[in-house]
């Protein structure tokens, strides 16, 4: 069934808004019983009616994956509807005109924090620098917005604090809000204007911009956020799997410690290693989560695994590409070691700093 | 009747323009359809979010993939 079709079938909210609330406490609740119940069903599964051996390597591995799938599905479900709706009260034309008038330094605080919360997707990424660059914003402050917009993920942000609590969480969004401002703001520096292809400085708008974001009922809103939420599983879930896997397999087999002994805290190439395995990679950030989670288990130190987490959802080949069409390779190699050195900085501070 | 898809050829585009397809033949209009994948062209819409959908040099809707209801209200609004 396509997309559409299934859009077409979800059901309309009830009309009073005590219904509503009804409907939406009821799916709430739904969420809450199968998150509770998740573990408690694969143990009974697993141990009790296939009789497997709790303490067996490939038992375990079995009761990783079963266990991570359900549980990652549903917080991506809760995060995802929730992100979408709250988002839904901002766009991107809003954040162009709040950019609009402002200088490099605020700009590119302004520009992070933007990042952050208004709805975008990389693949918006060269209409959206045309966008801003023909609306007056400068390039800096711009790059600020594109880099922390992918940077500090909200699907990471609700992953983190449901696994590893509030202060890894207030550490990733702080630092990656910080490397979007600072390497926005060096790249500004730079005189970057010879290194944007001419075109984007020859585009001027016709017409005028709708708000995507403006006149939505509560209604539409709730819809919008169950069709992102549908829409991002059907996406990602390839990488989903293929990252709870290998999650499972490191919690199964890769011996405890086995990270302290060779990428420990005291090993100096540890962050450099993560952050080139990590640029390359194009996962999505729910997907590497699972093995965050293991190899932390397993001893590698948080600074490392924020470093390797950071360069693979901030850096990726499909982005770079897009972004080639309006960035000279010169800039395109700046912005990727400016943001890189960041990252790299970022994860040897926390490895000093957590231990 | 001037109908054009603004995108770069993602996933999403291509809904959109099966969506609007459907939805001209639905209410039996004649139209004209383009899809434009430039970025600067994109761009100079005003549109930062695609896909979107323009109705005789009129952006109506963008950043999404509305439901085959939305697109037929948008269109009978201009038929």
């Amino acid at each position: 069934m396509s997309a559409m079709a299934v859009l077409e079938h979800l059901p309309h909210l009830p009309e009073t808004r005590r219904g509503r609330w009804l409907a939406l406490s009821g799916a709430a609740l739904v969420w809450l019983g199968l998150y509770q119940l998740n573990e408690h069903l694969w143990d009974w599964i697993l141990y009790g009616l296939l009789g497997m051996d709790p303490a067996s390597r490939t038992t375990e591995t079995i009761h990783f994956f079963a266990y991570d799938t359900v549980k990652i599905t549903l917080l991506l479900v809760l995060i995802i509807f929730a992100v979408t709706f709250l988002r839904s009260y901002m766009s991107v034309e809003r954040t162009r005109a709040i950019l609009g008038g402002k200088r490099e330094g605020v700009g590119n605080v302004v520009a992070a924090g933007l990042g952050v919360v208004t709805p975008f997707c990389s693949c918006s990424a060269v209409p959206a620098f045309i966008g801003f660059v023909a609306a007056g914003v400068p390039i800096g402050v711009t790059l600020s917005f594109l880099i922390a917009s992918p940077m500090v993920n909200e699907i990471a942000i609700g992953m983190l604090l449901t696994l590893f609590g509030w202060k890894v969480t207030a550490v990733y969004v702080v630092t990656g809000l910080a490397i979007a401002i600072v390497a926005g703001w060096i790249l500004g520096r730079l005189g970057v204007q010879r290194w944007v292809e001419p075109f984007v400085f020859e585009t001027t708008l016709r017409g005028k911009a709708i708000d995507p974001a403006a006149g939505l009922s509560f209604d539409d809103r709730v819809h919008m956020s169950a069709e992102e939420v549908a829409s991002i599983l059907r996406r990602i879930w390839p990488y989903l799997l293929v990252g709870i896997g290998l999650g499972a397999v490191i919690h199964g087999w890769v011996p405890t410690d086995f990270f302290t002994t060779y990428a420990g805290p005291g090993n100096s190439l540890g962050v450099l290693v993560a952050v080139s395995i990590g640029i390359p990679l194009y996962s999505n950030a729910a997907g590497i989560m699972p093995m965050v989670q293991a190899l932390y288990e397993k001893g590698l130190p948080m600074g490392t695994l924020l470093a390797f987490m950071m360069s693979v959802v901030a850096l990726s080949l499909p982005e770079m590409i897009l972004l080639r069409r309006v960035l000279k390779p010169q800039l395109l190699a700046a912005y990727i070691g400016v943001v890189a050195t960041g990252i790299v900085i970022v994860g040897y501070l926390f490895n000093a700093l957590l231990t | 009747m001037d109908v054009k898809i603004l995108g770069s050829g993602c996933a999403n585009c291509n809904n959109l323009e099966k969506a609007t397809r459907e939805a001209v033949d639905a209410l039996g209009l004649e139209a004209t359809f383009d899809h434009v994948t430039e970025p600067g062209e994109i761009a100079s819409w005003g549109v930062m979010k695609t896909p979107a959908l323009v109705i005789d040099d009129e952006v109506v809707l963008s950043g999404r993939v509305p439901t085959a209801e939305t697109v037929k209200a948008l269109l009978r609004d201009r038929g």
